[in-house]
């Protein structure tokens, strides 16, 4: 199998070790469960190979991309906070390729993959990480804070929840103006205590609202698991509450697991202007931000986790269905790789904006007097 | 005497007062078994038990308002704010119950809460993350609002406020966790609404709390090099303020500015700056001054942060057009 999912901080250094890792990955390998072999199938018919290697490219990238963004932020290049995304690509990708162009994608502060997933400009992306003006939000941003109407990507809210009430919005103004769009609304599991979640998803159902609520359950908010904040840890089980659809995607390691149900739940918006919610199980393998050490876990289970790496087992997939070659995966992944270091270069070069913009955008730019 | 952080001395605040009373308690997001996000609370699970040091769902108005019902009937809790960005979440419970349970119960009821937690600005959080948001708390009456400067205030102060018998608001500066400062191992105390002089002066009133008063102190060095002697009054109380202490000084000096981390309008300094021009006009030698954040939302690119937060030069500047010298 093609080496491509790992981290690429963890390379080994001799070849003593090398072979080591060889070894130890070869036996790990067969613990690795398989995508869902029907599905795939299914969409392999309904995509195309094309597509699924765009998505599966996509993935690759969101990883290096994490990967360089870790490391600039090490070198003091990205300041405040930078929640990576590492270990839930699947999660966005399988998603957000199941929308159509109109559709909207609202996004919490962990975001970075979700607007690579949605087509955000790599460049721009990691210039708004460094606080340049070619950054998608002219720097003024940061990682919490990526917007991109062009692509219709309106997220990164640095307040937990805040985002969800906003989303609901987005969807109330889609039915209103007939666009047959839905609203895909991003949260963590920590945030589905918060009132601004019961009171969205109550409006969304008594008001017939095309939106898809996904929780993306990575067990951790913080540093408090679950079952410390929530008394009913099954979260998609909240939907029953508001008499919309509740959906379990257990395994959100698979992309095409995801991906289908994200798809039927788009439609049900988009066709009934109905409200879902999504919980997908999935995990984070870093801290929850760059100063998170994240020793409220065990080494044992971050690695029992990264055993379902979405990355690898879609690698595998593509090899055992003769999609494409190790090789040809290999050069997908160094593509990606110098892709990530690209967009690096591209927002070290990139300038800071000019004092100007200070007070610009404070207001839309309006003559106080009126005539 | 022994120099200890400024979270260690809210830390052992909070300890003393736990062991003292058994009706204080503290809970808000991570701050049990995370040991707090800015490690304030450190230690204090395996001290008191997750009876007494409680964590939370992320659920800002609900554990705010938690806390002003158990303080209603009588509890003493700290409710701890990550940072009070977050804790506009829990306005509701703090300005329409807490702040007014004496008052339309007749006073029969009154809520000995404290929330505390992080506030003011910097480190490139960005807008939301990054906000000295005083004002709202200050303007409410019910409420009162302390924010300590150095680790030695942070104690004795904290410990005020978890005596006192009506809702506190307890800002602590997010910039100001790492500090070190000197705070005596024995007990004490700093009674609500006292303020303190930071550095004697005679030419020049700075008024300041928080992070801004170490601001204040830099600008008034430079300042004293070029033979203009500076005054530093650390308001510490918001509300209710010192105006003794202001009354004091500003006699002294006959000049007076208010350098706030916050925005200009409708503000903390706006308030102190109309009482002093009403109070103190005859003793003034000059419009009061005001330097305070750039009226916009935070940028988080690194360039402009710095241009939209007050910083020394802009309160030397400040001081000079006050002494006429500019
Ligand atoms: C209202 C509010 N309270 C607290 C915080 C601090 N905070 C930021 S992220 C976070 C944990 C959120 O966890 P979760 O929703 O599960 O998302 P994940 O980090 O797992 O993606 C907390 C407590 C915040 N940003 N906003």
């Amino acid at each position: 199998m093609a080496k491509t999912a790992p981290d690429e901080d963890k390379q080994p250094e001799t070849a003593a070790e090398e072979e080591a890792e060889k070894q130890a990955h070869e036996s790990e390998e067969l613990e690795i469960p398989a995508l869902d072999a029907e599905l795939g199938e299914k969409l392999r018919e309904e995509l195309g190979d094309e597509r699924l290697i765009e998505m599966y490219e996509t993935m690759v990238l969101i990883r290096r991309f994490e990967e360089q963004a870790g490391r600039a932020y090490q070198m003091g290049k990205i300041k405040g906070f930078c929640h990576l995304y590492i270990g839930q690509e699947a999660v966005a990708m399988g998603s957000i390729g199941a929308l159509e162009e109109r559709d909207y994608v609202v996004a919490a502060y962990r975001e970075h993959g979700q607007a690579l997933a949605r087509g955000l400009d790599p460049d721009a992306v990691m210039a708004e990480l460094f606080g340049k003006v070619d950054g998608v939000s002219k720097g003024k941003g940061g990682s919490m804070h990526l917007f991109d109407t062009d692509k219709n990507f309106y997220g990164g809210w640095g307040i937990v929840g805040g985002q969800i009430p906003t989303a609901t919005g987005v969807a109330f103004a889609a039915k209103y103006r007939d666009e047959e769009a839905v609203c895909l609304c991003y949260m963590g599991d920590g945030t589905v205590p918060q009132g601004a979640f019961h009171e969205s998803l109550n409006m969304a159902s008594t008001w017939d609202l095309p939106v898809v609520y996904i929780i993306e359950n990575n067990r951790y908010g913080m540093g408090t698991a679950v079952e410390r904040i929530s008394a009913e840890t099954d979260m998609f089980k909240k939907a029953d509450g508001y008499a919309m659809e509740g959906v379990l995607v257990e395994d959100g390691q698979d992309v095409f697991k995801v991906y289908d149900a994200i798809k039927t739940a788009a439609e049900r918006g988009r066709k009934e202007n109905r409200p879902t919610l999504v919980e997908i199980r999935t995990y984070r393998y870093r801290g929850h931000s760059m100063s998170d050490p994240a020793t409220y876990r065990t080494k044992e289970e971050v690695e029992r986790e990264q055993r379902k790496d979405p990355i690898q087992r879609f690698t595998r997939w593509l090899v055992e269905n003769e999609l494409k070659t190790e090789d040809e995966l290999k050069e997908i992944d160094a593509r990606c790789k110098q892709r990530a270091k690209d967009a690096v270069k591209f927002a070290d070069k990139a300038d800071f904006p000019p004092a100007s913009a200070l007070t610009e955008d404070v207001y839309v730019d309006w003559p106080w007097e009126i005539e | 005497m022994r120099t200890i952080a400024y979270r260690e001395a809210l830390n052992e605040a909070m300890v003393e007062e736990m062991e003292r009373d058994e009706d204080v308690f503290l809970l808000g997001e991570e701050v049990a078994e995370y040991n707090g996000a800015y490690k304030v609370s450190q230690g204090m699970l395996d001290k008191f038990g997750p009876k007494r040091v409680i964590d939370t769902p992320i659920a800002e108005l609900g554990f705010a308002g938690l806390g002003i019902g158990a303080a209603m009937v009588g509890l003493k809790p700290i409710v701890e704010m990550m940072t009070f960005n977050f804790a506009v979440l829990a306005l509701d419970q703090v300005i329409n119950t807490a702040a007014k349970m004496r008052y339309m119960s007749g006073g029969q009821l009154s809520c000995p809460v404290v929330v505390r937690g992080a506030g003011g600005a910097g480190g490139a959080l960005g807008a939301q993350h990054s906000q000295s948001l005083e004002a709202q708390y200050a303007h409410v009456p019910g409420l009162k609002v302390m924010m300590p400067s150095t680790p030695y205030d942070a104690k004795g102060m904290l410990k005020t406020a978890i005596r006192d018998p009506d809702p506190v608001i307890f800002i602590e500066g997010e910039i100001l966790y790492g500090l070190q400062g000197e705070v005596p191992e024995e007990e004490y105390t700093i009674p609500m609404g006292k303020g303190d002089i930071k550095r004697e002066g005679a030419d020049c009133t700075l008024i300041a709390w928080s992070r801004m008063v170490h601001v204040c102190k830099q600008a008034a060095d430079k300042l004293a090099d070029e033979g203009i002697d500076v005054e530093v009054v650390d308001l510490r109380s918001l509300r209710p303020f010192d105006k003794d202490l202001l009354r004091e000084s500003i006699k002294k000096t006959n000049r007076a500015v208010i350098v706030e981390e916050g925005w200009p309008w409708v503000s903390v300094g706006g308030a102190v700056a109309d009482w002093i021009a009403r109070d103190l006009f005859d003793w003034l030698d000059a419009p009061v001054g005001r330097v305070h954040q750039r009226d916009v939302p935070m940028p988080y690119a690194f360039n402009l942060e710095d241009a939209s937060l007050p910083g020394t030069e802009q309160v030397i500047e400040a001081v000079k057009k006050a002494a006429y010298v500019a």
